[in-house]
């Protein structure tokens, strides 16, 4: 991850010269210590919760211990819901990959002047609450509502319904993560030198070939850091899950903030938030490193 | 047909752009809405009531009024922390580069639960009593890595001619960056912050991990989705809405007359590259 920093200061122009000062930790110290001590800090906090052990007698109360059997109690019990959080998330990330792709190509290449303000249209609807807009889709995919009717009488839907079912959870998802999608494949389709693929043209790539081995693994840094943006917030997600599915599509997100909040479970709230954070963590790093090391460079 | 395969991906993206925009105008619809019974789902009967009303339901105006509170107390310390640490990273040497670019690329990768969660165990274990500021302090921080994000983007796409020509015309350091490179990076900042606000005013996971019995819009917006959302809510958001877009507009509307007046082909670059470029690079 840090190979690219000596790199990027060994390019600077020398008049901006990277200066070796007091002033630099001056500057970073604050900023970086509230990141520690708010951000790192919990981390270790939270894992020491995690190992915490119940105080006899008293309901809510723990105290500090080393009861690795939490995480073992913890899969056992929300293994359903663990599955299901990376299911659905991956789901609508494939889904918004699909149809991000093609709106960010056109942006990229096709937009001319009107680059900038579909820029703007792309970002503008996360300027509306996102829980109202979660609750719109109830609107949207009522029972008597028109997509569901349609469905309906093509017989597509095995429930008859889609409100309270997986389906509306992925279509919530896919909705609310896809500018996440959107703004990384084009910053990568962007700096693609159209000249590329007229070359490709003028050696008689057809447009189907020229896509394949100039476009596509040219914008493979925008497909990795979109789908991470995507994949990640929307497996932690579970405002999709309470508004739009039914108890029986419940997510991780709805069992940590269940037990944290309503049950006062921490420890298993905390082995919980481990586990998903450790999963997550492992999945970024192997994809990058994969992506990376085959594609990337 | 021909017409239609050519522009296929034309009609896709706007399709796509319809699409991104259907969820606002249920939203815009339903503030007009005068509902039968609790649940504001589907149309009935025209009515202004909740324009005209906005803080006619108890809860909506104050909770509204708390979330631009903390929004611009966590925007405004997030945007001059970020900022700090952004010319650190690419202005100056130091050890730990690499620690510190983790540190501020971690909180973009962390779901957003999972830090909710951590932040409430610190407060629990250190008894902290949880309100205003711990949803704050909690909003600080994760609003710090955006802004780092776009503010460094800012600073790495200036042309480095221009403060070499101030330099040049013996305008001292304090004045190179007051005169130069200020007014260069300010849009970046602005941007930061403007992105920060909008942030941390529709954040809700971690809010209501640490908000204790403090109510901000979203978690009002949350408890009142058991039991039905009031119409005035809808009022709001679309003027929050609005608002954003006029000055998210506004700004592109500066940004291309400056542009079209200097007719100089200064690099300055919009906020989606950004993100991608942090993540690409960290």
């Amino acid at each position: 991850m840090a190979a690219v920093i000596p790199q990027a200061a060994a390019t600077k122009p020398s008049s901006v010269a990277a200066r070796k000062s007091r002033t630099g930790y001056l500057l970073l110290f604050p900023g970086i210590a509230w990141l520690g001590v708010f951000f790192a800090i919990p981390l270790v906090t939270l894992f020491a919760t995690s190992l915490q052990t119940p105080i006899e007698g008293k309901t809510g109360k723990y105290q500090p211990g080393f009861a690795v059997g939490n995480y073992a109690d913890a899969i056992a019990q929300y293994w359903p819901q663990f599955l299901r959080s990376f299911l659905y998330a991956g789901t609508a990330t494939l889904l918004a990959l699909a149809i991000a792709y093609p709106l960010a190509y056109f942006i990229a290449f096709r937009a001319g002047k009107w680059r900038s303000l579909m820029l703007v249209l792309v970002v503008a609807p996360s300027f509306a609450s996102f829980l109202l807009r979660t609750y719109a889709w109830k609107t949207i995919l009522a029972d008597d509502g028109v997509i569901t009717s349609t469905l309906n009488n093509l017989h597509l839907l095995p429930d008859g319904r889609i409100l309270n079912t997986w389906i509306a959870v992925v279509a919530g998802l896919t909705y609310n993560f896809l500018p996440f999608m959107i703004l990384p494949l084009y910053a990568a389709l962007e700096k693609i030198d159209p000249r590329f693929i007229e070359a490709a043209s003028d050696l008689y790539a057809s447009p189907v070939t020229a896509f394949r081995k100039i476009t596509w693994p040219l914008s493979l840094p925008g497909v990795v850091a979109g789908t991470l943006l995507t994949f990640i917030p929307a497996a932690g997600d579970y405002i999709n899950a309470s508004l739009l599915g039914s108890p029986k599509n419940r997510m991780i997100g709805n069992a940590i903030q269940n037990n944290f909040i309503e049950f006062r479970d921490y420890p298993m709230a905390s082995a919980l938030s481990f586990i998903l954070m450790a999963i997550i963590l492992v999945l970024v790093f192997t994809y990058i490193r994969r992506a990376g090391t085959e594609d990337l460079v | 047909m021909r017409w239609l395969r050519k522009n296929f991906i034309g009609i896709f993206a706007i399709l796509v752009l319809i699409y991104l925009f259907i969820p606002i105008a249920v939203i815009m619809v339903l503030s007009f809405n005068n509902p039968v019974g609790k649940f504001n789902l589907s149309w009935n009967e025209f009515s202004t009531d909740a324009w005209t009303g906005l803080c006619d339901v108890p809860g909506v105006c104050s909770s509204f009024v708390k979330s631009v509170e903390i929004g611009l107390m966590s925007t405004l310390f997030a945007t001059i922390l970020g900022t700090m640490i952004s010319f650190a990273l690419v202005r100056y040497r130091f050890r730990g580069r690499s620690t510190t670019n983790l540190l501020i690329f971690l909180p973009m990768a962390t779901p957003e639960v999972v830090m909710g969660a951590s932040l409430l165990a610190l407060f629990l274990n250190m008894k902290f009593p949880l309100g205003i500021l711990t949803i704050t302090v909690a909003h600080i921080m994760f609003i710090i890595s955006f802004v780092v994000v776009t503010v460094k983007a800012r600073l790495q796409g200036m042309d480095p001619r221009l403060e070499e020509a101030a330099r040049d015309l013996y305008a001292g350091p304090r004045a190179v960056f007051r005169y130069v490179t200020f007014p260069l990076v300010l849009p970046g900042i602005l941007g930061a912050a403007l992105l920060g606000f909008s942030l941390s005013f529709d954040d809700f996971i971690i809010s209501y991990f640490n908000a204790g019995t403090m109510v901000t819009f979203p978690i009002f917006i949350w408890g009142a989705a058991q039991r039905g959302i009031p119409v005035q809510v809808n009022a709001l958001a679309t003027l929050v809405f609005l608002i954003a877009l006029a000055i998210v507009l506004g700004g592109q509307f500066v940004n291309y007359r400056r542009r079209k007046k200097l007719e100089a082909p200064l690099a300055v670059p919009s906020a989606p590259p950004m993100v991608a470029d942090a993540m690409s690079r960290s």
